[in-house]
């Protein structure tokens, strides 16, 4: 199987020393309008797209993200608009683009249909913020029938058998949470990361994405130190919110400065 | 197996574990612990004490009968759970939780909490303790149950409403579940309801399953035989599971669990999850939940924050699908009347929640027949509601409606 997420990231380390993995919510502020915004991202220094499904219920998300997904919600967002956003972008970029979602979108619309659409649009696969593999097999059958890559999470207080298992099941790359909380921009990057990065290499890890709380070139080159990308989602969000597409191109080639190797 | 003898992750094809991996080490941790204090029987004679000494236990039963007279002249016997310490079945799995959280040696719990009757007890346990708590409200609910929430301050817990989402108990638990993520080392997520993920169903349930045994053998005692029906109010579903346990396996008692349809189950405000909803995901468990086609959760209505909840407990969808308990829909009408009914008769107020289950064994009655026994979980007691009650029938002074 291929992984296109993993051909990304390997692309951007060859070039620029590690991936940028930047997270938008998807019909935010409209549906047009994210498709937009995801287009100038992937134009500006992002690697890999990671763009959320908005949900009703988002445990994961701090309130930058949960504004944005409920103006989107509000917009009257559907799951369909997902998909034909996905094929809008998907036509126009290279990047590799993955979808976040909470787990029962993907239940209500049925796993398989969710997958074959995914794919059909061009999308690389999901992140499951809500789903543990324990409780994944659905999700495993219908990413090896559409060949999707699939994210899961690995969290500082993850056992080393857990830690195993989100490694052997993922593709793409793991999600290793930076610090025990939710999304969010913070003032330091969480030194739980580095120990986690540390601990998924001990185990074989090769693809590792850092995310949580980080919002500024600094900690972008910092995370790219030990970590193959580096996540960001609310610096984004919160730019696009305030100054709408430029801004948020003006922030992601911001970001984008601190990967460590730069093209002329 | 003895249905009685289900212990999780699932209940069928229902429960489990959908939350994120940095709640797992938690889950794994406070199940483990749970596992372990179950057994122990320093934990039990612990728990049993402070329910003699402080909670009230056992609760008595009261035999209803000029209530009754409304049910077709089946008996109807009352489980006083309103007499316990905080005035509602709550304070028997808030006790359980906080002494396992001391066990573990969190210095801090967190709960969420519609009617405030489960914010109330955790507050109440957690100055017990010595415990710091953080209560999650939603701001309707603040509104609604001002009372509750000024009773949680008294007790020095801090009370933050929640104003994102529907700001009722759905996103109230969404609030602490992300506190929890972020505060996990030091924080027990005090859990009010059989629902979220494993172990909280089992062992809410197995807290609260006192009820049940309790008032099976005081039913016995009192009038020789097992009652006919068992009847609660069903929000998350933790009095009816309560009362249910010890006759899950008594093949001749009918269950019968009572939701909220507010304003009607033909209209989009209810809260009817069992009736009217599908199974998904929602708050860490495979369970029915109210939810649109795209899987969005689905705002809930009812005049009883406590049942404002668009889920249900894993172990209710299990065994409304295994026919074992039987699920129907009460509206508010039919609740506010039983209420009013049961205050004039029998001199009990009961909170909106409970009046439900009243509502139900009045159905209940007229269909069994006079020689029918009704047991009904009194679960909780009306004061917190009586600014709702009393705007509802016009009987506040300058407040004509």
């Amino acid at each position: 199987m291929t992984s296109l997420v993993e051909t990304g990231i390997d692309t951007a380390k060859v070039k620029t020393g590690g991936a940028l993995i930047g997270y938008l919510p998807l019909g935010f502020p409209t549906v047009d309008a994210s498709v937009e915004a995801a287009i100038t991202i992937a134009r500006n220094g992002c690697d890999v797209l990671e763009l959320g499904l908005p949900y009703s219920d988002p445990v994961m998300d701090g309130l930058v993200i949960q504004r944005a997904t409920t103006v989107a919600l509000e917009n009257g967002f559907r799951i369909s608009d997902a998909f034909s956003a996905l094929e809008q972008i998907t036509a126009d970029v290279e990047t590799p683009t993955l979808v976040m979602t909470y787990w029962n979108p993907v239940l209500a619309y049925g796993v398989e249909k969710f997958a074959q659409q995914l794919k059909a649009a061009g999308g690389a696969g999901l992140i499951t913020p809500d789903l543990i593999p324990d409780e994944a097999k659905l999700w495993f059958d219908a990413s090896n029938e559409y060949d999707l890559d699939r994210v899961f999470l690995a969290a500082p207080s993850s056992s080393k058998d857990r830690l195993q298992r989100a490694i052997e099941v993922s593709r793409g790359f793991v999600y290793a949470v930076s610090t025990m909380g939710i999304t969010g921009t913070r003032s330091d990057v969480d030194t739980a990361a580095l120990g986690l990065v540390e601990r998924l290499r001990a185990l074989g890890a090769d693809h590792v994405g850092v995310g949580l709380g980080i919002s500024t070139p600094a900690q972008v080159s910092e995370v790219l130190s030990y970590a193959d990308g580096a996540i960001v989602g609310s610096a984004l969000v919160q730019a696009l919110a305030a100054g709408g597409v430029e801004a948020l191109a003006q922030k992601a080639l911001e970001l984008a400065s601190g990967k460590p190797l730069q093209r002329s | 197996m003895a249905l009685r003898d289900e212990l999780g992750p699932y209940f069928g094809e229902f429960g489990g574990r959908f939350v994120p991996e940095s709640l797992i080490a938690a889950l794994d941790e406070l199940a483990a612990a749970y596992e372990t204090t179950k057994l122990d029987p320093s934990f039990a004679a612990e728990l049993t004490h402070l329910h003699k000494t402080y909670t009230g236990r056992p609760s008595i039963i009261t035999d209803v009968p000029r209530f009754a007279q409304h049910a077709g002249g089946a008996r109807i016997i009352l489980k006083r759970e309103d007499l316990n310490h905080t005035g509602s079945h709550k304070i028997n799995n808030v006790l359980g939780q906080a002494l396992l959280a001391k066990r573990l040696g969190k210095k801090r719990v967190i709960a969420e909490t519609g009617a405030g009757q489960h914010g109330v007890a955790t507050a109440t346990a957690a100055a017990l303790f010595g415990l710091e708590c953080v209560v999650y409200m939603g701001e309707v609910d603040t509104e609604r149950q001002a009372l509750n929430v000024a009773r949680m301050r008294l007790l020095g817990a801090e009370v933050i409403p929640v104003t994102n989402g529907s700001r009722t108990l759905k996103d109230a638990i969404n609030e602490a579940l992300r506190d929890w993520v972020t505060n996990v080392d030091t924080t027990h997520y005090l859990l009010g309801t059989v629902a979220g993920p494993h172990p909280f169903p089992v062992m809410v349930r197995d807290f609260h399953k006192i009820i049940g045994e309790e008032a099976r053998a005081q039913v016995l005692e009192l009038t020789g035989r097992l009652p006919d029906a068992v009847a609660a109010c069903v929000g998350g579903g933790s009095n009816a599971i309560g009362i249910f346990h010890a006759f899950l396996d008594d093949p001749s008692v009918a269950l019968y669990g009572f939701e909220a349809a507010g304003r009607g189950i033909d209209t989009p405000e209810h809260a009817a999850t069992l009736t009217l909803g599908r199974p998904g995901v929602l708050h860490g468990a495979r369970s029915y939940m109210l939810q649109d086609s795209d899987g969005q959760t689905m705002e809930s209505h009812s005049i009883s924050a406590g049942l404002d909840y668009p889920g249900v407990g894993p172990e209710h969808s299990w065994l409304k699908d295994l026919g074992r308990a039987t699920y129907r829909p009460v509206t508010d009408v039919e609740a506010m009347d039983a209420l009013r009914l049961l205050s004039r008769t029998e001199g009990i107020i009961p909170a909106i929640e409970t009046a439900h289950g009243l509502a139900g064994a009045l159905e209940l009655g007229k269909e069994l027949g006079p020689e029918a026994i009704i047991l009904v979980n009194l679960s909780g007691r009306g004061d917190k509601d009586m600014q709702t009650a009393a705007e509802y029938f016009g009987i506040l002074d300058g407040a004509v409606k």
